[in-house]
């Protein structure tokens, strides 16, 4: 007639429930947090040696011997590189002389949003290369600003930036063919390009108004 | 585990149970993703990796785990592991990473891995809930790789494209001439339905196809048996 075993009241159940799922909790937060950790380092490397690979596109091999990623200045969020927050510039030095400035840049009215750039300029103010990191533009059509999906292999468009030098060349010739301009362009996709061309010249007026603070010794 | 509950797993997750065109599970990745065949084998080939993990896990627990607070737990245990399982390979296989590394986040929150944790890894062994996970993910292989190839044809009459981003020295195949004026309904969300509805339509066809020739077959022996 008696219970040989109560069954467990509503409080201790929900008390033995709670305290399985917090046990569940510890545990995996745990193993994230130690997973975190020992791949922490692998990881930062990682994404170091990509930057780096992307900063080796801009800068002409052998411009510089010293650590880029080491020596940078942050640059305030600025209308002329069309940043609305901070970012940083690398310096690449050659015999502990400034040999060159990679920026960051945003060209705010591409075809489909933000074009991203980045920009390499040597000490004397002439663009060394620049890249796009990151678009929306059409797939197939406005897409060429990349050289990896650019059809003309041999001068792919993006390189006809190489050796300019916005201080001294006029604000005219900074315009695609169609508008007048130097720039060759594709057929059916001139936002793209104006918005690229626009960006960049803004970006190296900047650092030519900015030169002492940018490239200024460590 | 035998052979013929392996064969019945493989078979449920390639074709009866199918996660994209019987369960129509994970939809919101589905459509965004299979606007190309690579994309969407990527997918599915992160999502293996990722069932495989989840189902060995729940069913190695699931005799831990109160029945009150399960859907938590799962969550809990799910989001942790690919979480490392997202780091681990981002250290280690980079390259790789760089390729799959994209699509873990869209798969921790698909519901193919809660529903099969709850229907299947809660209930069974965990070699047999391991590859129940990793057949599911291999039925949603072949449905995804055929409706990204199909969008991309139809839309764009290229095949592979984006394969050099896995295999850099591989081109996307140029299957239509190229003035084809593409079809950009076919890559554009609608598109991505219409399509599922059809392979839908199509694996409904095999099997009422199936079933009508098995009917006809069937009656013979009772006829004879003289139970009429």
């Amino acid at each position: 007639m008696t219970h040989t075993a109560t069954p467990p009241t509503a409080t201790k159940m929900a008390l033995r429930t709670a305290v399985i799922l917090f046990l569940f909790v510890v545990i995996f937060t745990g193993l994230l947090s130690g997973a975190y950790l020992w791949t922490l380092p692998t990881i930062e490397a990682a994404a170091a040696g990509e930057k780096m690979k992307l900063i080796n596109e801009v800068l002409p091999p052998g411009s510089y011997d010293n650590d880029l990623l080491k020596d940078t200045v942050s640059i305030a969020p600025t209308v002329a590189l069309g940043q609305d927050e901070a970012s940083t510039a690398y310096r690449a030095r050659k015999n502990g002389k400034a040999s060159a400035l990679v920026l960051e840049a945003v060209a705010p009215d591409g075809y489909a949003g933000k074009i991203r750039l980045l920009i390499a300029l040597g000490a004397d103010g002439a663009l060394l290369g620049v890249r796009v990191t990151q678009h929306k533009e059409t797939p197939g059509l406005g897409d060429y600003i990349e050289p990896r999906k650019d059809k003309n292999k041999d001068r792919p468009w993006i390189t006809q930036f190489d050796g300019l030098t916005p201080a001294t060349a006029e604000e005219r010739a900074w315009k695609v063919k169609k508008d007048g301009g130097n720039f060759d362009s594709v057929a059916g996709a001139t936002v793209t390009p104006r918005a690229v061309i626009k960006a960049v010249r803004k970006a190296a007026l900047y650092v030519a108004e900015n030169r002492a603070q940018l490239f200024a010794p460590q | 585990m035998t052979r013929d509950e392996f064969r019945q797993i493989a078979a449920n997750g390639i074709w009866k149970q199918n996660t994209s065109i019987v369960q129509i599970l994970g939809l919101c990745p589905l459509l965004a993703v299979t606007t190309n065949l690579v994309n969407g084998a990527m997918l599915s080939l992160a999502t293996i990796i990722v069932m495989a993990i989840s189902g060995l896990a729940i069913a190695s627990l699931r005799n831990l785990i109160p029945h009150e607070i399960r859907i938590p737990v799962f969550i809990l245990v799910v989001a942790a592991l690919v979480t490392v399982v997202d780091l681990l390979f981002n250290a280690n296989l980079h390259e790789l990473y760089l390729v799959l590394g994209i699509f873990i986040p869209l798969i921790v929150t698909n519901c193919i891995v809660l529903a099969r944790v709850e229907a299947y890894a809660n209930k069974n062994p965990p070699l047999h809930s391991m590859f129940d996970g990793i057949f599911m993910g291999v039925g949603m292989l072949w449905t995804l790789s055929l409706l990204g190839g199909l969008r991309e044809l139809i839309g764009g009459g290229t095949l592979f494209s984006g394969i050099d981003m896995v295999f850099p020295g591989l081109h996307p195949l140029q299957l239509f001439p190229s003035d084809y004026p593409g079809l950009l309904l076919a890559m554009l969300p609608p598109g991505a339905f219409i399509l599922l509805g059809c392979l839908i339509a199509w694996k409904n066809w095999i099997e009422s196809r199936a079933a009508a020739r098995q009917h006809r077959r069937a009656p013979e022996p009772m006829a004879a048996g003289g139970l009429h």
